[in-house]
């Protein structure tokens, strides 16, 4: 299969996503400059961590706007797998790809730290691998984790089973411990934690890596 | 030539930490008084239009577009001639 990992200017976890899919599941994977304006043959669109350009007005709200994204937008539309992780959650509330606002962290601390996540939606192509209920261990890295959505929304989220990932102990307030959601179609996911981060064993945890073998499982099962 | 001053606030119902946080750093110097701080952003554009509500309607699309984040956001725009 093949990954695209999109790079923005400030992107800064495109490397160790690269490094992922092609070390840990052994997979082709290509950089997408965010000039590009076409994703064609790609299987799975990864949206990485970082700080697109520098944050600036709101997190993810400049990059939503790069030519990459337009496709971006189109491909996930037409049912294709796209992956958020951190800013690149951030970059698809933005682009309305997801449902809801980042907020700053209740405490206005940057959190960097792992933390324990309970599985709560296992019917979609990023999550097949984990049990229902699974509590695993994932680290986050943010500044504006604080997940908002209006209660109709939040209504709407759990009634369709999008809530994906929930904290066990919220971090940065987010609205019903929301740490990872998927569209209503379930071919997109946005989540703040790092499952990049712990995919081999060597790093101290491998928890991460049933997100990405989980998206390959079901690219496989569509070939 | 105008100039566009937008304010772009948390939508009342929506939390605000920062506000919180300013509200008890105040209060630890004394300032007893405050009822509520609320955070927000503070935007100036100039730009060329044929007269002020020409530049506050095109002020208003760039709020819609980009400025404001309509989920979590409310604006208000004040136009003067420059």
């Amino acid at each position: 299969m093949r990954f695209g990992v999109v790079v923005f200017p400030g992107s800064n976890c495109d490397q160790d996503c690269f490094d992922v899919i092609k070390n840990a599941l052994k997979q082709d994977v290509e950089f997408i400059w965010h000039k590009t304006t076409s994703v064609d043959g790609f299987d799975c669109i990864i949206i990485p961590g970082g700080f697109s350009y520098g944050d600036y007005l709101r997190c993810g709200a400049i990059a939503r706007f790069s030519p990459i994204m337009e496709s971006v937008i189109k491909f996930a539309n037409n049912g294709g797998l796209v992956i958020g992780i951190c800013n690149g959650f951030q970059v698809l509330l933005e682009a309305g790809l997801l449902p809801g606002a980042m907020m700053r962290n209740t405490n206005l601390h940057f959190i960097c730290k792992y933390v324990d996540l309970k599985v709560d939606a296992t019917d979609t192509p990023f999550s097949s691998g984990y049990n229902k209920g699974q509590v695993i261990r994932i680290p986050i890295a943010h500044n504006e984790g604080n997940y908002y959505i209006d209660d109709k929304g939040l209504a709407e989220l759990k009634k369709n089973d999008q809530i994906v990932f929930r904290y066990v102990e919220n971090p940065n307030g987010a609205i019903d411990d929301i740490a990872g959601i998927v569209n209503k179609n379930r071919n997109v996911l946005g989540l703040m934690p790092h499952p990049e981060r712990c995919s081999e064993k060597a790093l101290g945890s491998d928890d991460g890596l049933v997100v990405f073998k989980s998206i390959l499982k079901w690219l496989d099962d569509r070939k | 030539m105008f100039e566009a001053q937008i304010k772009v606030t948390l939508k009342k119902t929506v939390a605000d930490p920062q506000g919180q946080t300013i509200k008890h750093a105040l209060e630890s110097f004394g300032f007893a008084s405050i009822d509520q701080v609320r955070m927000g952003k503070f935007i100036t554009v100039t730009l060329k239009a044929k007269d002020s509500a020409a530049a506050k309607d095109e002020s208003a699309k760039m709020c819609a577009k980009l400025l404001a984040n309509p989920i979590i956001e409310d604006y208000s725009i004040e136009v003067k001639p420059l």
